[in-house]
């Protein structure tokens, strides 16, 4: 018998109370990670990427609650208390967030942002701390790093903020990062460097990587697997090489299309998904994907199409597929 | 002109009209920037003596906008692609030079309502530029209310919820406020707020770099539909060399406030010239992962230089690979080689 995954998630579902009623952000959402692999979560906005995580993380907003599994070292992490939650998040699961401001507290010290995790939750003295953190700086490039310790998060530019951020949920070694848009507010060339940072980095520590990500580019360089998601739900799975050359939901092959690309001719317009992304509280019956499908057919409104393996490692939700 | 019935899912494919934006070209530019600088007061580093200096986040800058334009503005973050956005608008005061709109020089004259109605910006952080306190469809009624008071509210609240539905909202989110909206969806409110009076320039600032691929490719296909019918122009400021490639008929390059390329289209990505221009391109993550396994970038090296303390010389010589000792001395200026101006001593070389 094999080893069971790294985390394990089923059929996880995330609900929202809202003044207009319940939101299902996820719906329905099953995957496996295993040790030192790297997922790409690839969706439209909305589309539920964000609260999965969260939802694995103890971090939803107090009108969410999520139920399913995530099974993760023996342990389901839905249903640890805070305080357990605490001793995994940011310890053997890590974030990085678009923005770093959101998680880097302004008034603090780098320093001081860095040595508490280790002295906490490790129980290092704060000597050993420092050097910790200052190595890692040095690890993520941070030139100067054991005299910039000390400064505010201010006074760095938001790729060397994204550095500080990669280095302090690397500070515990966790077996988990998830870096939701990490370089999205970032330019070209510093992107360039966090994903390559981030490529030596899981080779180098054996981290799993997650990748939520809208750019399909991004996922090129760094994933192995790729997860679509859409309206909460998973469309479409698979190596990463098959869901570029041999899409087979609708939704993945129009996300494809629409991106302009440098290495191809430019042409006139830009293939348009047509349509609205979903509105999750008026979704049709259904396929999701049905008003903005162009190989709609009768069964699509029937019933929410299942996500099928047609293939070994791949699986799609979407009769075109299935039949 | 306040009719925007045609309604459109963003998908402009297919539509055989001449192209609009072509045409306008021949005529007087309706934005002359001519050696446009902006300087900041900031707190010198050794700040216990309450000294100050100068800090250049624009140096320099001269172009021609004409009606139905798109000029692209490319660079790193910090190398002042918003600040010069902001000071044509004359929401910054410019240090020196002139911003020429429409024939009248606005340096030195801010704040002239009608015409800040035909001058519109999209911001780069949407989120933190919506009222957290109205409601969606509030926010993009209004500059309606502000500069078209004659519009009643039966007939603002129609355009509202088409200029919803155009920029890929539904309209039943109306009375829904920031909060409740994704990033990719706030941004979106803050596109329609700016589209709504149609005006005649829009400064875009990053747009579209938030917002999923199948979003940019509409709101970029809405951009240029919008473009063709109206005629206005855009200055579209984007980290994204795929996306101005796309919308842009001319791209401007700017490094630590300076002009270092600036090229027709297809020129500039034909045929780089400029070490910065070159390495820029080689960044793009291309959606192949084939591709992305064989390809050698042109990384690098480190950050821009602090604006503070920029380097004699060539300001990109600290992290250009083909840097020579002339570099250091002597600061390149723009050369015009046909359609293409670079700042480089070596772009023969290049
Ligand atoms: N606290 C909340 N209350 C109600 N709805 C919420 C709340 N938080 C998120 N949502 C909704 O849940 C859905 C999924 O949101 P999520 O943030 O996961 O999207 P995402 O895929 O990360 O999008 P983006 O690409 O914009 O970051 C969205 O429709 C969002 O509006
Ligand atoms: S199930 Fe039907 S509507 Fe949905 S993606 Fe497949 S073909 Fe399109
Ligand atoms: S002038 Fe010199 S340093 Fe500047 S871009 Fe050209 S070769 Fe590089
Ligand atoms: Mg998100």
């Amino acid at each position: 018998m094999t080893a069971p995954p790294l985390l394990r998630v089923e059929n996880l579902v995330t609900r929202f109370d809202t003044p207009d009623g319940e939101v299902r952000a996820v719906n329905g959402v099953s995957f496996d990670l295993e040790r030192g692999d790297s997922l790409g979560i690839v969706g439209e906005s909305g589309s539920g990427k964000t609260q999965l995580f969260m939802s694995l993380t103890g971090l939803l907003a107090r009108n969410g609650r999520a139920s399913g599994s995530a099974l993760f070292d023996g342990r389901d992490l839905l249903t640890l208390t805070p305080r357990a939650m605490n001793e995994v998040r940011g310890v053997r699961i890590s974030i990085i967030f678009q923005d770093p401001m959101t998680s880097l507290n302004p008034y603090l010290r780098i320093s001081r942002q860095m040595t508490e995790v280790l002295t906490e939750h490790r129980g290092m003295s704060r000597k050993a701390a420092r050097l910790r953190g200052i190595e890692l700086l040095e690890r993520v490039g941070i030139p100067n790093a054991e005299a910039r310790f000390r400064g505010y998060p201010h006074e760095f530019s938001g790729g060397m903020r994204q550095r500080i951020m990669i280095a302090i949920a690397l500070l515990c070694d966790p077996q988990i990062l998830i870096a939701d848009e990490p370089t999205t507010a970032l330019d070209v060339t510093v992107q360039a460097q966090i994903l390559d940072l981030l490529r030596d980095l899981r080779r180098e520590f054996g981290t799993a990587v997650v990748m939520i990500t809208h750019d399909l580019g991004v996922v090129a360089g760094l994933c192995e697997r790729v997860l679509v998601l859409y309206a909460g739900r998973v469309v479409e799975s698979g190596d990463v090489d098959d869901i570029f050359h041999d899409a087979r939901h609708p939704y993945t092959e129009g996300l494809l299309r629409s991106m302009p690309r440098l290495d191809e001719a430019r042409g006139e317009a830009l293939h348009a998904i047509p349509g609205q992304p979903p509105d999750l509280q008026a979704l049709p019956r259904g396929c999701a994907y049905r008003a903005r499908c162009g190989y709609v057919r009768d069964v699509c409104s029937e019933a929410v199409p299942p996500l099928e393996s047609f293939a070994p490692r791949r699986a799609a939700a979407c009769y075109r597929v299935s039949s | 002109m306040s009719d925007i019935k045609q309604n459109s899912d963003g998908d402009g494919a297919g539509d055989s009209d001449s192209d609009g934006a072509g045409e306008t070209l021949v005529a007087a530019p309706i934005l002359r920037v001519r050696d446009l600088s902006v300087e900041f007061s900031v707190p010198s580093a050794d700040g216990i003596f309450g000294g100050r200096r100068a800090l250049t986040a624009v140096n320099g800058v001269s172009f021609d906008l004409h009606a139905g334009e798109t000029l692209g503005v490319v660079g790193e973050s910090g190398c002042g692609k918003s600040t010069l956005a902001r000071a044509i608008l004359q929401l910054l005061p410019a240090s020196r030079g002139e911003v020429v709109w429409m024939g009248e020089d606005l340096v030195g004259h801010p704040g002239l309502r009608e015409r800040r109605r035909d001058l519109q910006i999209i911001f780069q952080d949407p989120l933190a530029s919506l009222n957290p306190r109205m409601t969606a469809g509030d926010i993009v009624a209004e500059p309606l209310r502000t500069h078209r008071g004659e519009i009643g509210r039966a007939e603002r609240r129609r355009l509202v919820a088409e200029m919803f539905e155009r920029v890929g909202l539904s309209p039943v989110m109306v009375n829904r406020y920031p909060h409740e909206f994704s990033g990719g969806q706030c941004q979106r409110i803050g596109i329609a707020r700016a589209m709504i009076l149609r005006p005649r320039l829009i400064l875009c600032d990053e747009p579209v770099s938030a917002l999923d691929v199948s979003i940019q490719a509409q709101i970029v296909n809405l951009l240029e539909d919008l473009q063709r019918e109206f005629g206005m122009a855009l200055i579209f400021i984007s980290h994204d060399l795929s996306v101005v490639r796309h919308i842009c008929h001319r791209v401007m390059v700017l490094y630590l406030g300076r002009v270092v390329e600036v090229a027709e289209r297809d020129i500039l990505y034909r045929s780089p010239r400029h070490p910065y221009t070159r390495a820029l391109m080689s960044a793009v993550p291309i959606p192949d992962p084939r591709i992305e396994r064989e390809r050698r970038r042109v990384v690098l090296e480190g950050d821009l230089p602090s604006p503070l303390d920029p380097p004699s010389g060539c300001i990109f010589r600290g992290r250009c690979s083909y840097a020579r000792s002339r570099c250091a001395e002597e600061v390149p200026v723009l050369e015009e080689l046909g359609g293409q101006s670079v700042a480089c001593h070596f772009h023969n070389d290049i």
